[in-house]
């Protein structure tokens, strides 16, 4: 096990520490808020949801979708209302124009387009990507992150931090590496 | 329970002997670091000339119109529709795969999600392309769409067709994000995995910046999930949509209420049929048997042979209607279709599609790379057949004796549809070579709930 430290006059974003399993990390984890850590990030190869439910992300994605979806309906219907009745009504057989069940088709595909955009968008900018350059980007031990390794980041402005007892702290986890990524 | 890491392994969805590096490793690799196959360079040259086919059938439809090919003002819609048709059908298998199957918690389908939806990708490009260049004058399709112009005039918003303007553009664009979305953590592995400097920043670009970060996955998953809930009813309503541009009309043969499902049947079963005829060479030329394993194709096998049978029931229907609504022209239109001049091409769907699919209810007929094989090009005929009987026999004669007419292809039809076959055959040559062909990150969240699972007895 070691620490190793690129250089020390940088600011630093935080401590990187590499599992080899799952359970490591979700143990890491674990410990870590019992010491008082708030401020950590995990990297998983795949979605970990013991992780994601251990670090209690608020997920707003699923309102996104609904009021998409919503305005993709109402968008529809206006539409085809303004076009049919109010623009440029075509009278066929004493039929009238605002014939709603002819409607229904365009209303549920823009329903099922506008959530879709909703969902995959919403995903990505409350996600706050795309983001090409990330500082966990500059450890290079990093690159196992989306292969087999489990990564722990506990982050350099958290009040609890201390470089020198927190890389121990990380070492005592039994993490197969402990890095310093520097900010920039 | 047995855990399926002690099956054998014709059983098990996943060979033994596998951890998150080494499915990581496998899947990369093809793109990454295996030299190229030759029957790559075979198969993306044939591809390549059908291609160049296609854009030269479009061109010179461009410049001389429709009546290059086979169509006349009887048979209005001919292989334009037909093709369209069979093409949208196909897709639908790889919506039904990453979609259908996701909510149903059918594990099995985590290798053959991702180039099924490549397929369907692919599939409606090809179909889109029909209505377009069939529309007379390609330059003005815009018309088809809503939009606020100085005629002062808007699309029929009761017609089918325009339905399926909105209906196929959707389908579209879901099953272009479904798959990129899918794709994105795969990318990020490419771009850490890759040597080359340009391609590392290639892959970088199009992850998006992608670090797998907990919330992240978090968001991703519900994304994920929240799509496939909204793929499933839209991949139903896409091709009933199809359906009703047929059924809405009063032709006979046409005019059906058991159109939209009849339709989404036969398109799920000609899009399993697509699936097999691919993954039986992907996995043979790529050496992913322990990744797509027996048990994946006896899964899809038993999938076609469902959705056979309900087709044969539609063909009955059909059948049946025409005798007992006594509607002289129903009737006529059957006789027409099993005795008339396209009685070969009914038959012969008839065979491929209810007669080579009941080979499926015996196993080993199931486990046959080559017979299956077989079986899937011969289901994927027939589909065309169907869909050829299903247009132009209605069409040709209807109503007025004094109208009829035949229709007989002409080069030109043969080589456009030749010519999208190429591009479908291109682009998949494209993806298997440069995109990972399996969903990596799915296949190390299988192979940890495998370990899971033999883990707790």
């Amino acid at each position: 096990m070691k620490v190793t430290t690129p250089d020390a006059s940088l600011p630093s974003y935080g401590l990187l520490a590499e599992f080899e399993r799952r359970e490591d990390l979700l143990h890491a984890v674990r410990t870590a808020q019992e010491r008082g850590y708030r401020m950590m990030e995990a990297y998983t190869p795949h979605p970990v949801e013991e992780v994601s439910r251990q670090l209690g992300y608020r997920n707003h994605l699923p309102l996104v979708v609904l009021l998409c979806g919503i305005g993709g309906a109402l968008t529809g219907l206006a539409l085809q209302y303004y076009a049919c009745v109010v623009d440029y009504p075509v009278h066929v057989a004493g039929k009238p124009a605002a014939s709603w069940p002819s409607f229904v088709v365009v209303c549920f595909e823009l329903t099922i387009l506008f959530a879709a955009l909703g969902a995959v968008i919403g995903m990505f900018v409350l996600n706050r990507l795309p983001r090409p350059h990330h500082p966990v980007f500059n450890a290079s031990i990093f690159e196992q992150a989306s292969g087999n390794r489990f990564f722990l980041v506990l982050l350099a402005k958290d009040p609890r931090f201390d470089e020198s007892e927190s890389s121990r702290f990380l070492e005592e986890l039994e993490a197969l590496q402990v890095v310093d990524v520097p900010l920039s | 329970m047995r855990s399926p890491r002690e099956q054998s392994p014709e059983e098990a969805i996943l060979a033994p002997g596998h951890d998150i590096g080494s499915v990581t490793d496998k899947i990369s690799s093809i793109v990454l670091t295996r030299p190229t196959p030759r029957g790559w360079y075979v198969g993306a040259a044939i591809g390549f000339v059908l291609v160049v086919l296609l854009l030269i059938s479009v061109s010179w439809l461009l410049l001389r119109g429709v009546g290059i090919w086979g169509i006349d003002n009887r048979v209005a819609w001919g292989f334009a529709i037909i093709n369209f048709v069979w093409w949208i059908g196909i897709g639908h298998a790889g919506t039904l795969i990453s979609a259908i199957l996701l909510l149903l918690h059918q594990h099995w389908r985590t290798s053959i999600n991702r180039f099924a939806e490549a397929m369907t990708l692919f599939a409606v490009v090809c179909a889109g392309l029909f209505p377009l260049i069939h529309v007379g004058r390609p330059w003005l399709a815009y018309w088809l769409l809503p939009y606020p112009n100085t005629m002062g005039l808007w699309p029929q918003f009761r017609s089918p067709l325009l339905w399926d303007v909105f209906a196929v553009s959707t389908y579209a664009t879901v099953s272009l994000l479904f798959w990129y979305v899918g794709l994105v953590p795969d990318l990020a592995t490419l771009r850490d995995r890759a040597t080359g400097k340009l391609r590392k920043r290639i892959y970088a670009l199009l992850c998006l910046g992608w670090r797998g970060s907990a919330d992240h996955w978090d968001r991703y998953e519900t994304a994920y999930l929240l799509l496939a809930g909204l793929a499933t009813p839209l991949v139903i309503s896409v091709h009933s949509v199809i359906a009703f541009d047929f059924a809405v009309s009063i032709l006979p043969g046409w005019h059906a209420t058991i159109f939209p499902p009849y339709f989404v049947a036969g398109a799920v079963f000609s899009g399993f049929a697509m699936v097999l005829t691919l993954a039986i060479p992907i996995r043979a030329v790529y050496g992913l048997q322990d990744f797509i394993t027996l048990r994946h194709l006896d899964n899809m096998a038993k999938v076609m042979l469902a959705m056979g049978m309900f087709v044969a029931y539609g063909y009955l229907s059909e059948a049946f209607f025409a005798w007992y609504s006594s509607n002289g022209f129903e009737e006529f239109m059957i006789q027409n279709r099993m005795t008339g001049p396209y009685a070969p091409a009914y038959w012969s769907l008839i065979l491929c599609n209810i007669g080579v699919t009941q080979l499926l209810w015996i196993p080993r007929v199931r486990r046959n790379m080559r017979l299956l094989f077989v079986i899937a090009l011969v289901v994927n005929t027939g589909m065309w057949l169907e869909r050829f009987i299903i247009v132009v026999t209605s069409e040709h004669r209807a109503f007025l004796p004094s109208a009829w007419s035949m229709y007989i292809p002409t080069f030109w039809d043969w080589s456009t549809f030749a010519g999208t076959i190429g591009l479908f055959v291109f682009l998949l040559f494209l993806f298997v070579r440069y995109l990972p062909v399996i969903s990596a990150f799915e296949m190390r969240s299988l192979v940890e709930q495998e370990e899971k699972g033999s883990a707790s007895p």
